[in-house]
């Protein structure tokens, strides 16, 4: 019996966790899939938004800002990959321009600091590469990226060394209530709560209706991406958003916290996680990417994907106790600015709980972690580690420079990897030009002995996705 | 200090390494990331190898073999294990392996790092991403090394001969390839493969077809659809064909892996992704020569091999400082011609002829390759009976009709 | 006429086989394509270049080939036979792994050291 069971362990629910954790109480979260992270999280340009997008008095505009001023300290202290590049919206003709004036009050009024309203001189200072199109921009310099899933990563071992029981592989069938007690049924056990906080993504208004009545509908919107190689990395400086218009919010192209070019993304309603990516889109996204950079290669293009964000029909997050059950907490609607607002949002969740109980701060709680980043230390510290560790002395992923060392490290972690890009999202191993190409047999074959599996059963990443099918001569011929 | 570091020890490495041992230089290291030598070759267990060098057929492996013996005889020095992480222009490799991270100094640095597969973000082929998708390499090392088949129903994307390798190495294992889809109207890989790798096993190669979805169940490969295209690859309107499957293999080219070179400033044509070169194969920083599929993308180890031992050739003389040339000319190269190797030709140098080698874009048939000086005259020509994008070409230049050029030259191809 | 690819070496001369004049080949660069072309229309044959398990190895397979060419049509056959074979570690190339596969009087050889 839990006093809190978090429901999705995305951005939102690990960030609610990593602040609960903090407090006397018995917490469990709830995961589909084998590992965290593992829906939008992982699929969106990793931008921490400044806050002068959402309309001024929604939760979204509160929940931005306030996320955006934690988000450094909170990477700091999780030992996470963060960079306050800054960001422009850039105009294309007077009308954006009149757009960027908007957006640059709603930004004041939000209380967005360090906002500018910069000529075409000016942009250009900034970003040399910027196509001829462009006449001006927005300058938000508290804008900045991140890596979305080691960030939620952090935050989730962070919770689990306080005592979060994280529970993955369960997917949420069943929620039933008796005597202010909620039972939840799994695909892997019951589970037992007073509380329940529903940060389940795409999937919150069907969680919710497993119990409480339609209050809110989620429209999945899906957008695709191009992720460049470095090379291409080297071209963009800021995060670059297109001004709105009628056409639309515009695709962006942005730097990414490892060096790569992220273009994208597009936006079009689909039916729940449909992750496939499609020509008419990525061509959109290309040909829409030229007003921001017209010298971007696309033949460097190492991966496309797609993620898809849950949209709420009221246009705002969801951030509120369900009215037809009491003691059931929604945590809906998070589109962007989702992944800036997710720490502010986990961390008043608190607010919420004590007006139903007392729960008393604990004593000692862990608020950081630290992790071996081999390519990253100096000389001296790479010999050092290897002396520790000869396992250091071995590149597994030659395009990051990921060693053996730091892949074994994962597995003693608190939430060690189901599988290979588990591996990928706590390491970079394969993340490179060659996705995998070099390393992808050297981490399965790690992973398999590690978890101690068969080769059949080595996953890609969620289940369904073995890699291998058969030994030689094993087949059906 | 070294007197030659040579990085990668496959057919290119271990060729540069052994011609420079046996041109007398004495502090030789080879440097390789893998566990044993032999690089790729030691994957590509079919034959095929060796037919110029060895006049013998032979397998990867067996190739391999012949160079790893003699190597054993040397004292040159090997670090298996080991990766090189960095690279400057003062001819420093800084290694990685389990006893340490080393800055090590070379009078001349031979690379040798091969290429890497070309993977689905390239040609941004959309659809479901679960499992199931491989490059053919990839896939070559699962079976080969591990003994495990990626997949039972492949479709394999790409007739370059990696791919056309795999469509026999997995049939030969035990499982179904459905097709070999290939967007030009062209094969991408040798005849000889098409026949004893599609023909032999009746897998139907579709010419003029990429695909064009790949769809998933429950994260895992479940059918392709292919579309066919026309002459400027665009998408023809209700062409499609689904094909149930479990696996994709991508075979849709190679590209050199200069990242190392990079760090070192060594100048990389766009065209190639491999160091600009001379005609002795050293690239624009003294001292820094290549070889292999890291310059350029071959089709046979043997010529590997033999530009392998070009490079250590030049570097030994640069050791010993035996240099005559004191100015250079440029190549260049007209369509259909892609590039030529080299970019460049020091001028004078001692060798009676240059070999210069280079890839065309489009199928030829009968056809002349025509040099002209920079005053536009034919200098030389090379009838051929046919010109393909899937093999690469060779001309020998005779130096004494270029000796007096001071700009360049230019290759082209002529139809009949 | 039969129209066929050499497969003896990497060029692949289009060969054309007359099987009404005793099979004589043109269109060959060299003998290797005389012989590969009448021996493919009479008696088609492949090296067959495969795997076998290995045990106490760097790797957990073994290259091998067939040390002669096998009838094409028994190529599968043979990949399959090879299915129960575990060598011991340490092997010699050209060593004999098994002798007289299938009864064709070919044997399979291991390709490299291991």
């Amino acid at each position: 019996m839990y006093d809190v069971i978090i429901i999705g362990a995305g951005v939102v629910g690990c960030s609610t966790a990593y602040w609960l954790s903090q407090y006397e109480m018995s917490i469990a979260l709830l995961e589909t899939h084998n590992d965290v992270a593992n829906g939008t999280t992982k699929a969106n340009s990793g931008c921490m938004h400044a806050g002068y997008d959402p309309q001024p008095g929604s939760l979204m505009a509160k929940y931005n800002v306030e996320g955006s001023l934690m988000a450094k300290e909170l990477c700091e202290k999780l030992d996470v990959p963060y960079s306050n590049d800054g960001s422009l919206v850039l105009a294309y003709n007077q009308q954006d321009r009149q757009t960027l004036q908007e957006l640059y009050k709603r930004g004041i009024e939000n209380g967005v600091k360090e906002l500018y309203i910069l000529d075409e001189k000016e942009t250009r200072k900034l970003e040399p590469l910027l196509s001829e199109k462009v006449v001006g921009s927005l300058y938000a310099k508290t804008s900045a990226i991140i890596d979305p899933w080691q960030y939620t990563i952090a935050l989730a071992e962070v919770a689990v060394e306080n005592g979060v029981d994280l529970k993955l592989s369960n997917e949420v069938k069943a929620i039933t209530k008796e005597n202010d007690i909620f039972t939840i049924t799994t695909s892997k056990g019951q589970y037992r709560c007073k509380y329940i906080i529903n940060a389940a993504g795409v999937y919150s208004d069907v969680v919710h209706e497993m119990i409480g009545e339609k209050e809110f509908t989620i429209i999945p919107v899906r957008g695709q991406y191009f992720l460049l190689d470095k090379n291409e990395g080297e071209k963009v400086h800021l995060t670059l958003f297109q001004c709105p218009s009628k056409y639309g919010k515009g695709v962006a192209v942005c730097p990414t916290v490892h060096g790569n070019m992220i273009v994208g993304p597009n936006a079009e309603t689909v039916q729940f996680e449909d992750l496939a990516t499609t020509t008419e889109a990525l061509n959109y996204i290309k040909e829409r990417s030229a007003l921001t950079m017209d010298c971007i290669n696309f033949r460097d293009n190492i991966r496309n994907f797609a993620g898809v964000r849950a949209r709420s029909d009221r246009q705002d997050f969801i951030i509120e106790e369900s009215k037809s059950v009491k003691n059931f907490y929604n945590l809906a609607g998070m589109a962007s600015p989702g992944l800036t607002a997710a720490c502010a949002i986990g961390y008043h969740v608190i607010d919420w709980l004590n007006t139903k109980e007392r729960f008393v701060k604990k004593e000692n709680y862990k608020e950081t972690r630290k992790k071996v980043r081999f390519k990253d230390l100096s000389f001296e510290e790479k010999n050092e580690m290897i002396a520790k560790n000869p396992a250091y002395g071995r590149i597994i992923c030659r395009c990051e420079q990921v060693t053996e060392g730091e892949i074994l490290d994962c597995f003693n972690s608190p939430i060690p990897p189901q599988s290979i890009d588990g591996i990928k999202r706590r390491t970079n191993a394969g993340m490179g030009r060659c996705q995998s190409g070099f390393c992808g047999e050297k981490v399965a074959m790690i992973l398999k002995e590690k978890l101690n599996i068969e080769f059949n059963e080595i996953l890609l990443d969620k289940e369904g996705s073995n890699i291998l099918m058969s030994k030689a001569k094993e087949g059906d011929y | 200090m070294y007197d030659l570091i040579v990085v990668g020890a496959g057919p290119a490495g271990l060729s540069a390494a052994l011609t420079a041992y046996e041109n007398g230089l004495k502090k030789i290291l080879v440097v390789e990331r893998d566990k044993e030598m032999g690089g790729i070759l030691n994957q590509c267990i079919h034959n095929g190898f060796g037919l110029h060098l060895f006049k013998k057929e032979l397998t990867g492996p067996e190739f391999a073999g012949r160079f790893i013996e003699k190597i054993k005889e040397t004292d040159i020095e090997i670090m298996l294990d080991t990766m090189v992480l960095d690279m400057d222009k003062n001819k420093n490799v800084y290694i990685l392996n389990t006893n340490g991270y080393k800055k090590l100094s070379a009078k001349a640095i031979i690379l040798a790092m091969g290429c890497r597969e070309r993977t689905r973000g390239a040609i941004a082929t959309p659809g479901d991403r679960g499992a199931g998708v491989y490059t053919a390499g990839a896939a070559q090392r699962y079976m080969n090394m591990n003994g495990y088949s990626v997949g039972n129903k492949v479709v394999i994307l790409g007739s370059g001969d990696i791919g056309l390798i795999m469509a026999r190495r997995m049939t030969l294992e035990g499982a179904k390839v459905l097709a070999c889809i290939e967007i030009n109207p062209y094969s991408a890989g040798l005849r000889r493969n098409i026949k004893q790798c599609l023909e032999d096993f009746d897998i139907p190669l579709y010419l003029s077809h990429t695909i064009t979805d790949i769809k998933c169940t429950n994260n895992r490969v479940s059918k392709v659809i292919i579309s066919k295209v026309d002459e400027a690859y665009n998408i023809i309107e209700g062409s499609e064909i689904e094909i149930k499957c479990d696996t994709v293999l991508l075979s849709i080219g190679l590209i050199p892996e200069n990242e190392l070179s990079k760090e070192a400033d060594i100048t990389i044509d766009e065209r190639t992704k491999g160091p600009v070169v001379y005609e002795n194969m050293e690239t624009s920083v003294e001292g820094i020569f290549c070889c292999g599929n890291v310059v350029q993308v071959h089709d046979l180890a043997d010529n590997v091999a033999m530009e392998a031992k070009k490079a250590a050739k030049a570097a030994c003389k640069y050791i010993l400082e035996e240099k005559t040339f004191v100015r250079e000319i440029k190549v260049e190269a007209n369509k259909p011609i892609t590039y030529t190797i080299p970019q460049k030709i020091h001028l004078p140098i001692e060798e009676k002829v240059v070999d210069i080698s280079f890839r065309t874009n489009k199928v030829l048939d009968k056809c002349v390759i025509k040099v002209t000086n920079s005053n536009g005259e034919v200098v030389c020509k090379y009838p051929r009976e046919y010109v393909i994008p899937a093999e690469l070409e060779k001309i020998n230049v005779p130096v004494s009709l270029i000796k007096d050029e001071q700009n360049s030259i230019t290759i082209y191809i002529e139809e009949d | 006429m039969i129209e066929l690819i050499c497969i003896g070496c990497p060029r692949g001369c289009k060969l054309l086989i007359d099987e009404n004049n005793d099979y004589t080949v043109t269109g060959h660069s060299c003998q290797i394509g005389v012989e590969y072309g009448k021996n493919e229309v009479l008696n088609p044959t492949r090296v067959l270049t495969t795997i076998v398990k290995i045990e106490n190895a760097i790797h957990n397979c073994l290259p091998v080939k067939s040390s002669k060419p096998l009838p094409k049509e028994k190529l599968i056959e043979v990949s399959k036979a090879l299915k129960e074979v575990v060598v011991k570690s340490p092997v010699k190339t050209n060593e004999i792994i098994v002798k007289n596969i299938l009864n064709t009087g070919i044997d399979i050889v291991a390709t490299r050291d291991m």
